[in-house]
């Protein structure tokens, strides 16, 4: 190439500097950050709907969820956002090993809630509170408690995926970590992933009040 | 096309066809003139100033705030325009009179059914006297249908959980063409009936006779029609070709062999059952798709229906 | 810059793998050009199979089943699988950063991956053929698509992966424009193609997640029956309309709006003349983009919904309708005076004019309500939307085609017979479609098997007009793809165009440019500058030249 000045490794050659380059993939992670927004923004239309049609049957079904694990699990994502804001912190001053071990704390929390979920989960498949055809719990009086159910499993079970998907791309972060990828001029990648994280945690925000604290 | 009707519309038959044909006139005249404008001005534009010798500089022309207003606004007042007259003449469609008369409508893959307050039920035909306002108050019981008349100018779809609502008074008395234009499978374009528009006291004697139809003819003769009104033809030749379900040619006493394996003959009791539960047993090849006639067949019609049966051999 | 170089982006590196591996915006564009040009042809052929089956009322040559399968698929490939990546993600991506005097978009490898999105939605939706086929209409409204037994799985499936394929492509395209400009170019000297791409991303990455996620709840519907569509299970059938249409509704922009974009380029080149009014032209596109979300409703007009929503959205279905409208003109005002050429590129541009002006007006017609009861779910509804979608933006995209095919191949196609290709197609798509309007406003209900008699004559010419069109596109393809072996040569500047796509070589080099371009001139500055012979002309120097001569 003709280019006489050095380029770092990690500068894509379509992109002049390293600001242009970190630029554009933080733009272009917001605006994936959007496209996620409408995603669950549907789901939220069709809350809306559905609550509105059945107010009765959604403040009777909302009972049965568990508030108690529901309020554990935002304090566990609300943990994970911290830890994942301070894993980016920490490898902005260059401290290697403390964004490894923040990045596991934010794996850990995630781990955590998945399990919480599971566990939730568990126990409303064995009470058949179940989406749509396979419902079988007789104890809610009101029309149509299924609905809340679908409703209910489709939200946190997106969410939940989403989860998962943020666990991976964690996961796959701290390798580079370990791999030193990174710098404190080059950690655009974990920052990337701190703002899917936030979002994440965020949907889980609104969630939470809209099925768990109906009333 | 319609002999009775312009170029572009059926004859109007409805109080509503001709305010809706005299806005789409309007909107019409608007588009010629706009049309002439935006083509003709590029047919005019391109010859007049086609490239004639050598390469140029243009000029530069970008802007005209007089011209550029001009044709924000003016089309903007137009739509401003059209926009309230359709919507007037909207709502005229949607709010029934209070003089108007109901009937219940059916729909269901693949036909349709009236059921009048004074008892009478018909099948793909809706019969309604002249001069009078008819509301129609409709539902499916299954998928989505819609229900239109072109010389009406109407049309409203028939949901399965809800009851939607559609009124019309028809103006000039003659059969008019009933069509479903909600896409609802294989049958679609064959659930078309007609409205039979009576002067008042051809409808009076109408409905006087339509209880008991099928009084003074033979049974066999009264399920020859019933199976053209009651549109079993949709699904079911006498000719022995298989369409959506089994042909009826020969249907008496044939035995089949039936989706879960098991055979059946049919006989009075089978053909009664399939009728009114037609899920209960399916002839193998076909599929569980037909429609209960529970509440629409009566049992004297059951009868005479299995009576035609017989009768095609 | 003049070191004569034959190495460029199409022969730098070879094989197979170069191509399928390949992060070059320019392959990748000419990919999705391949596949989006199959998926025209299957879709082509699904219609001329559904004409030929309409030439007569009764069945003629396919059961009522094939036939409901027929308008399924063709509807659903070629919308999902060609209308919609065919300007952005064919044309758009190969364009877009030569337009900027970018060295690529953003995100190279994000543009490889929803390549091959793309490619995984189209096997998807393409198995359902297979697996018994979808006959639900490319809408699928529910509880039909639930309650049908064909594979409707396969094709919303698809449908969604493609989702995110357009997803993918609009948010790289949104970044690339807002960081990938090349010095000197700011908002408002970028070319008109660049800000239609910039409001189609917009819509594609607003509108898409809510088609993908009530696309996923229509197959979870069908798979476990979770009952929110189902009216047995007191859900509403009739929700699963609002979402698709506030999706679908939009789509249609993303489909016009490039289209549009081609047009500003075309008008420009081939009349040499500034284009009039370029910053109208650009919030129209903007304005286009955000009012498209407000007017769903408007194919609701007689599903039951309240009088009062059926006025908001009759009324901003109008106001969406303006800004296409002052285009129209703008464009028109660009001819005033110009120097204009009848090459392949402007014909099309020609046709759109008299093809979308008919597409426009009727729309006004369909968005009065009283008149949309009438119509809707009528041919005049399908005559509408073809006079827009094929008239306006397959027109464009032919139009675009022509106009960038000797930049994209570096060879020159047979002017004879393109416009030979052009007058059928402009000739035949007349007869197909215009004879639509009256069978609609006569009654005519669409995705009808059967039909009255009545309608004979008009269903018969419509078919006729189908093999004319038919003819005319296996002629384009015919000297098209003949041109890329035995075409001459291309100039790098073959239509004296300012944008800086024709600033570099034809086929350009695999970086696009010799050196990052700095914009020296705005896209249309044809008062003061003009290309002969690949030259820049500029108008100071002539004066210049003509004053030592004095």
């Amino acid at each position: 190439m003709e280019h006489a000045e050095k380029k770092p490794s990690y500068l894509q050659h379509h992109f002049a500097d390293m600001e242009q380059q970190t630029d554009a993939a933080k733009l272009g992670m917001w605006v994936f950050l959007v496209t996620e927004v409408l995603l669950f923004g549907g789901l939220f239309g069709f809350y809306t709907f559905y609550r509105a049609w059945y107010p009765e049957m959604f403040m009777e079904a909302h009972k049965y969820l568990d508030v108690a694990m529901g309020t554990t699990n935002t304090f566990v994502l609300i943990t994970s956002s911290l830890t994942m804001a301070l894993a980016i912190r920490a490898m902005q001053l260059g401290k290697k090993k403390q964004t490894i071990a923040y990045l596991a704390g934010t794996l850990f929390f995630a781990g955590v809630f998945l399990v919480i979920k599971y566990f939730e989960y568990s126990h409303k498949i064995e009470l058949g509170m179940l989406p749509g055809k396979l419902y079988f719990f007789d104890g809610i009086q009101a029309a149509n408690p299924h609905i809340f159910f679908s409703v209910y499993f489709t939200m946190t079970g997106l969410h939940g995926i989403h989860v998962l998907i943020g666990m991976i791309i964690i996961g796959w972060v701290m390798v580079r970590t370990m791999r030193d990828d990174f710098s404190p001029e080059y950690y655009n990648p974990i920052e990337l992933t701190g703002l899917y994280w936030h979002l994440v945690d965020l949907i889980w925000i609104f969630l939470f009040p809209l099925l768990y604290l109906i009333g | 096309m319609d002999p009775n009707g312009s170029l572009i519309f059926p004859s109007q038959v409805s109080t509503i066809a001709p305010e809706v044909d005299a806005l789409f006139d309007f909107i019409l005249y608007l588009s010629i003139i706009f049309f002439i404008l935006i083509v003709g001005g590029t047919f005019y534009f391109v010859w007049k100033y086609r490239k004639k010798g050598e390469d140029t500089f243009t000029k530069d022309l970008s802007h005209n705030n007089m011209l550029e207003v001009l044709w924000t606004v003016i089309p903007t007042i137009l739509v401003f325009i059209v926009f309230v007259w359709g919507f007037k003449s909207y709502m005229k469609m949607t709010v029934p009179p209070d003089t108007s008369m109901e009937v219940k409508v059916t729909g269901q893959k693949w036909f349709w059914t009236f059921n009048y307050p004074e008892g009478a039920t018909t099948t793909n035909e809706l019969v309604v006297p002249v001069d009078q306002p008819v509301k129609l108050l409709m539902s499916s019981t299954d998928v989505i249908h819609s229900f239109f008349v072109p010389n009406f100018r109407t049309k409203m779809d028939v949901l399965p959980n809800r009851y939607t609502q559609l009124w019309f008074e028809a103006t000039e008395t003659g059969e008019y063409n009933l069509f479903c234009t909600e896409y609802c499978g294989k049958g679609h374009s064959e659930m078309i009936g007609k409205v039979k528009v009576l002067s008042r006291a051809d409808y009076d004697s109408w409905l006087a006779g339509a209880g008991n139809a099928g009084a003074n003819m033979k049974p066999e003769e009264f399920g020859a029609k019933l199976y053209k009104d009651k549109a079993c033809f949709t699904c079911h030749s006498i000719d022995g070709s298989p369409l959506v379900g089994p042909s009826f040619k020969g249907i008496f006493g044939r035995t089949e062999k039936m989706t879960d394996g098991s055979e059946a003959t049919a006989d009075e009791n089978y053909l009664r059952e399939s009728i009114l539960e037609p899920q209960a047993k399916v002839v193998q090849g076909y599929q569980p798709i037909m429609p209960t006639y529970q509440g629409v067949l009566k049992d004297d019609e059951i009868d005479a229906l299995i009576a035609y049966f017989k009768t095609l051999k | 810059m003049s070191v004569a170089t034959t190495a460029n982006y199409l022969n730098e590196e070879k094989g197979l793998k170069s191509w399928l591996f390949t992060l070059d915006h320019k392959r990748i564009g000419m990919m999705y050009l391949f596949a989006v040009m199959i998926a025209f042809f299957l879709g082509g052929v699904f219609a001329i199979l559904i004409r030929l089956e309409l030439l007569n009322p009764g069945q003629d040559f396919f059961t009522a089943d094939t036939y409901n399968q027929l308008f399924t698929l063709h509807g659903a490939v070629m919308i999902f699988l060609f209308i919609i990546p065919a300007i952005p993600a064919a044309l758009g991506n190969f364009v877009l950063p030569l337009m900027l005097g970018a060295k690529d978009v953003a995100f190279p490898r994000l543009n490889l991956a929803s390549f091959y999105i793309y490619v995984v939605g189209a096997l998807f939706a393409l198995y359902s053929i297979v697996a018994g086929a979808v006959d639900t209409g490319w809408t699928f409204y529910t509880p039909y698509s639930t309650t049908t037994s064909t594979s409707v799985i396969s094709m919303t499936l698809g449908a969604f992966i493609l989702g995110f394929s357009s997803i993918f492509t609009g948010v790289n395209f949104i970044a690339t424009i807002h960081k990938l400009r090349a010095p000197g170019m700011t908002w408002f000297k970028m070319p008109l193609m660049v800000w239609a791409l910039y409001a189609t991303s917009i819509i594609q990455v607003l509108a898409t997640p809510v088609l993908g996620i009530t696309l996923l709840l229509l197959i979870i519907e069908r798979t476990i029956g979770i009952g929110i569509f189902d009216p047995a299970m007191g859900g509403d059938p009739v929700l699963f309309q609002h979402f698709f249409w506030f999706y679908s509704h939009p789509a249609v922009y993303i489909m016009i709006l490039p289209g549009m974009g081609i047009i500003s380029e075309l008008v420009t080149t081939f009349s040499k003349k500034k284009i009039f009014g370029y910053k109208l032209i650009a919030y129209s596109s903007l304005g286009i983009a955000l009012i498209s979300f407000l007017v769903w409703g408007h194919h609701m007009f007689t599903s039951g919904q309240s009088e009062f929503s059926s006025m908001v959205f009759s009324f901003l279905t109008f106001f969406v309708g303006i800004p296409s409208g002052i285009k129209m003109f703008n464009w028109l005002a660009t001819m005033y005076k110009g120097r204009i050429t009848f090459e392949a590129p402007m014909l099309y541009t020609i046709a759109f004019m008299f093809l979308f002006a008919i597409g426009g007006l009727t729309g006004i017609m369909l968005g009065a309500i009283s008149i949309d009861i009438h119509m809707h779910d009528t041919y005049f509804v399908v005559a509408h939307f073809h006079y827009t979608m094929m008239g306006g933006t397959v027109i464009a995209f032919l139009g675009g085609m022509h106009y960038w095919w000797p930049k994209i191949w570096g060879r020159m196609y047979s002017e004879k017979w393109a416009r030979v290709a052009w007058a059928l197609i402009f000739v035949g798509f007349n007869v197909t479609f215009f004879t639509q309007f009256f069978l609609g406003s006569q009654g005519m209900p669409r995705r009808y098997y059967n039909y009255l008699d009545q309608y004979q004559p008009l269903h018969m010419y419509s078919t006729y007009g189908s093999w004319m069109l038919g003819v005319g596109f296996l002629i384009m393809a015919y000297y098209l793809i003949y041109s890329i072996y035995k075409g001459p040569k291309a100039p790098n500047n073959p239509w004296g165009g300012l944008t800086m796509e024709w600033q570099t070589t034809s086929p350009p080099i695999q970086h696009n440019f010799e050196e990052q371009p700095v914009l020296e001139h705005e896209p249309y500055d044809y008062d003061t500058r003009m290309v002969v012979n690949d030259q820049l002309i500029k108008k100071e120097d002539v004066k210049e030249k003509e004053n030592i001569n004095v």
